[in-house]
């Protein structure tokens, strides 16, 4: 075990690792932020979703020794400063865009990188976008919703389409 | 204008706040002071004797701190069935005992036989392979196919049980005889052989399960992933580990999703209990999504025969099936109920069919345990009824829309007795068919299809009328039916001194929003805010007592015991009110939180009356109590019957056989809808399942029992560019009769109704594209077997 250093939302941060420790251990483990979810063991489900360096990245798939000095972002840092909802988790409350909650960290990481990169995607790109995200409950419709009116799109409209 | 507050309204759902933040607290994100780790040691053979665990090979590795096996638990009980199901010659059925950890043989690739506690998870871990690799077991043939496992005498699942046959059941058997009549009479049989395939549910929280054991009082602590904890703590006190119900505490914390698969009870949660006992410290155990495809509760598995006689002109006359059904290795704790009574009793579907019969044999295989999912039973009555309607109308050359019409019972034949045990209370079919039609916009398909004509694909659009039974279930008629428990449930309104209340309810929330619904029917029945109202869930501990959240029940028969609690809160205060106010008991109302004498502007409000409970300064003690506080248990007269119809339009590649969702519209029938917001989430949620079951969703075992769909790489999960934007109406309403909310549920609709229409479209699309040999295509439609049916 080391000690293994890094910035999480905003804080210098440092917790002992193994090789072997991923990500998102660490984060759930290391540093008691268990926002960020384990849904699979294949890489495959997004409940994993965090930012490093601006980037969306499964916190599963990649070691904490890696990312070791970078700026990593989790979902228990994505609310305003002053604690009020961000504008993509406001508009996932607004669209009912979540039910049990066990994606949705993943899912807001993601819209979030999504739309920095694509502030105005279309239904399909959206779609598209969060292929890497699995959601059990939803069945998808007012993710997507929700992700349109995050880019400030009449989400209604385009469902009714 | 809709409502923004109380009955009726889309109130935003307060749960999501700490969802939305990464404040949810779910069984694996909470850590236990001194915790050790337990990994399960699963068998990676289908079927086998166990020849030799050693044990040595591991305790001495570092951090190991016990061992478990099946001999630890060969004494104690084993997790029982919860329906007891009779065959037709009045055998009960077979139950083999399952046992915590397997002893003496391993039954399905993913058994566990072992378990092993360390200091880390990493080393338990590690510990575990070697125990695996120190492992003998005697391979044996593994039992697969259902219909070889029962014609097969000389390979048993279990030993004791010769044909692997659990039960052969027949519904109802007296009718038998008439129902062969007439399908000998019928003018027209339609025979349809299907597979409702087998699913894994997937809730994307994997099980995970904490015990604790508190040595200065002897009790236990289980926090783990479930549906119903107050079931959870019967099943392993009563009947697996003989702990007196009242020194165990279940805590089921925020929950990732369900769908059925935790419903039950599972070993791993009495391992965690006897590990933390022997340990004195906590035990902690997780799955990995690898372990969720072995070991949950699978769904579905059936393999139907159908038979169907009508007249030339499309009246149903008689239905009869023959369906095995696989009940995989073990009986699950719904295991026998789903393919009997949740299905068998749907087997008349919304329509006037004056003669049913359903034979049912459930067999055991070298496969995970089968059980209830999202729908249990009645997605396989319904996707065998609106498949065989469909083949009915392409053999007779009818129009499906018409040949519905014909057939579905109408609004005056209320309450309506099936020919297969139930009593359908209220409806109106029709009109849910009439807005499912404009809303899909029936009349311009052939528009659309010119349209995707020019794009080079074959278009086609599909029908389902569907029914369910929720609000499970009135205690007395499922006694009759075989089931161990009652399936009533209860809830404690306690108002506190300062007027805000806390409601304990048996129901559990684990995605469908409770937080946010019950308070909105308490505050609109109360006259206050629902900000003061707080639901207490989960914990058994806390709450009277429950049965949990399953078969679309939370509301129907949880809510009504919630409204009844309410009754007698309002009712007390009557009391409380006549004393203050000087007035008879008779002359007080309470209507917008104040309790008034009638014809007088006297009134005291909700709060003053609440604290005056509580500070009974001017009170009627000789007479009345103190307190706010009542508790109410709801036993269901009768079941729920949801119905609606649907219609889903696909598109179809001919050159590579894919399908794709391009729309699908819902019109249901719920009853009184509290949130329909939630209402709407729930059916997008259930038609994304139903739509994953058509298209996408296939468990694969190859013929040694090795699961060849075991993660996400093989396993296709519906994704968000796999399903369209649905349309979802609730507007045609009959209120349930029988319960205080006229509320019908609304959990399962989507995962029933979808999947029968899905297929219908896609056979409808074959048709139209010229390819009429094509009768019958199994689920899922898969690009290769679409091509194959195209091209055959
Ligand atoms: S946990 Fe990282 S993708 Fe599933
Ligand atoms: S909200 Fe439950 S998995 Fe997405």
């Amino acid at each position: 075990m080391t000690n293994v250093t890094m910035t999480v939302n905003g804080k210098s941060v440092s917790a002992p690792a193994e090789g072997r420790t991923l990500l998102v251990e660490y984060l759930r483990t290391g540093l008691g932020l268990t926002g960020t979810h384990v849904g699979c063991d294949t890489s495959q489900c997004g409940a994993c979703v965090v930012h490093v360096d601006g980037r969306a990245v499964k916190s599963c798939t990649v070691f904490a020794m890696d990312v070791e000095g970078s700026d990593v972002r989790t979902i228990e840092g994505m609310a305003n400063a002053d604690g009020s909802l961000g504008v993509v988790q406001q508009a996932f409350q607004d669209h009912h865009g979540l039910q049990c909650g066990f994606c949705t960290p993943g899912m807001v990481m993601t819209t979030a990188a999504l739309l920095a990169e694509n502030p105005r995607p279309s239904e399909a790109e959206v779609r598209h976008g969060l292929e890497g995200n699995i959601c059990r409950c939803t069945g998808y419709h007012n993710i997507v919703k929700a992700v349109l009116a995050a880019s400030g799109q009449d989400a209604d409209a385009i469902a009714a389409q | 204008m809709p409502k923004d507050t109380g009955i009726g309204a889309s109130t935003k759902r307060r749960e999501d706040v700490r969802f939305l933040t990464g404040r949810g607290v779910y069984t694996d994100d909470l850590t236990m002071f001194g915790q050790a780790h337990a990994v399960m040691v699963r068998s990676t053979v289908a079927h086998g004797r166990i020849v030799s665990i050693d044990t040595a090979a591991v305790e001495a590795m570092p951090g190991v701190l016990a061992v478990f096996t099946g001999e630890d638990f060969k004494d104690v009980g084993g997790n029982p069935a919860g329906w007891l199901i009779n065959s037709r010659d009045g055998t009960p059925m077979r139950e083999p005992k399952r046992p915590v950890l397997a002893h003496g043989k391993v039954r399905h690739v993913g058994d566990a036989y072992a378990a092993v506690i360390a200091e880390s998870y990493a080393q338990a871990k590690d510990a575990a392979q070697v125990l695996s690799d120190a492992t003998v077991i005697e391979e044996l043939p593994a039992i697969i196919d259902m219909k070889a496992a029962a014609a097969d005498a000389s390979n048993r699942v279990h030993d004791e049980i010769p044909d692997n046959i659990c039960f052969d059941w027949g519904w109802i058997e007296d009718n038998r005889a008439a129902v062969d009549e007439a399908m000998k009479s019928a003018p027209h049989v339609v025979t349809l052989e299907l597979t409702n395939n087998r699913l894994v549910p997937n809730a994307m929280e994997p099980r995970a399960s904490i015990g604790e054991y508190f040595p200065g009082t002897g009790d236990y602590k289980l926090t783990t992933t479930s549906q119903n904890p107050h079931l959870t703590r019967l099943l392993v006190c009563a009947f697996v580990m003989g702990i007196p119900e009242n020194k165990l505490q279940v805590v089921a914390p925020d929950v990732g999703g369900g769908f059925g698969s935790k419903i039950y009870h599972y070993g791993e949660e009495a391992l965690v209990l006897a590990a933390a006992k022997r340990l004195g410290r906590p035990v902690r155990w997780t799955a990995e999504r690898t372990e969720s495809f072995l070991s949950d509760a699978h769904g579905r598995d059936h393999v139907t025969k159908i038979e169907l006689g009508c007249t030339k002109q499309g009246d149903i006359l008689a239905i009869r099936t023959e369906t095995y059904a696989n009940v995989g290795a073990y009986l699950s704790n719904f295991s026998t109920a789903t393919p009997t009574f949740l299905h068998g009793t749907l087997m008349a579907g919304p329509y006037k069919v004056p003669h049913v019969y359903v034979n049912v044999k459930t067999v055991f295989t070298n496969t995970a345990p089968v059980d209830a999912y999202r729908g249990a039973g009645r997605p396989e009555a319904t996707y065998s009824i609106e498949r065989v309607v469909d083949k009915m109308c392409r053999e007779l050359n009818l129009d499906p829309f018409e040949v519905r019409r014909r057939n579905l019972l109408t609004p005056d034949q209320f309450p309506y007795t099936t020919p297969v045990g139930l009593v359908y209370d209220t409806g109106n079919y029709q009109a849910t068919l009439d807005k499912a039609v404009e809303l899909a916009d029936v009349a311009g398909f052939e528009a659309r299809r010119a349209e995707s004509a020019r794009r080079g694909k074959l278009r086609g659009m599909g029908l389902s009328t569907w029914i369910e039974a929720c609000g499970i279930a009135p205690s007395h008629l499922v006694g009759v039916l075989g089931a161990r428990v009652g399936l009533y449930d209860a809830a404690t309104v306690r108002v506190n001194a300062t007027g805000t209340i806390s409601v304990m309810t048996g129901a559990h929330s684990h995605g469908q929003g409770h937080e946010t619904v019950f308070p909105q029917i308490v505050a609109e029945k109360l006259g206050i805010d629902a900000s003061s109202v707080e639901i207490v869930h989960g914990d058994t501990a806390k709450i009277p007592f429950g049965m949990g959240s399953y078969g679309s029940r939370s509301l129907a028969v949880a809510g009504s015991a919630m409204d009844r609690a309410i009754d007698k809160i309002i009712a007390k205060g009557k009391k409380i009110a006549a004393h203050m106010l000087e007035a008879a008991e008779g002359d007080i109302t309470f209507a917008d939180g104040k309790f008034s004498v009638a014809g007088t502007d006297k009134a005291k409000t909700f709060g003053e009356i609440a604290f005056s409970a509580y500070v009974p300064h001017n009170y009627p003690l000789e007479t009345l109590e103190p307190g706010l506080e009542e508790t109410a248990f709801y036993d269901p007269a009768n079941f729920t019957y949801p119905a609606g119809a649907y219609i889903c339009e696909v598109e179809v590649d001919e050159g590579t056989g894919k399908v794709d969702v391009v729309s699908f519209t819902c019109a249901d029938d719920f009853g009184n809808v509290m949130n329909p917001m939630i209402v709407e989430g729930q059916v997008h949620g259930g038609v994304g399942q139903g739509i994953g079951q058509a298209v996408l969703e296939s468990t694969s075992y190859d013929e040694n029992g090795q699961l060849l769909t075991g993660s996400y790489m093989d396993y296709a999960m519906p994704r968000a560019d796999d399903v369209p934007f649905y349309t979802v109406d609730h507007s045609c309403a009959t209120p349930c009769t029988h319960n205080p909310l006229g509320v019908k549920g609304c959990g399962e609709a989507g995962a029933i109704g979808s999947p029968p229409a899905v297929v219908n479209a896609v056979i409808d699309a074959l048709h139209r594209g010229g390819h009429t040999h094509v009768s019958h295509i199994d689920m899922p439609v898969s690009p290769n077997r679409v091509w194959q049916a195209m091209n055959a």
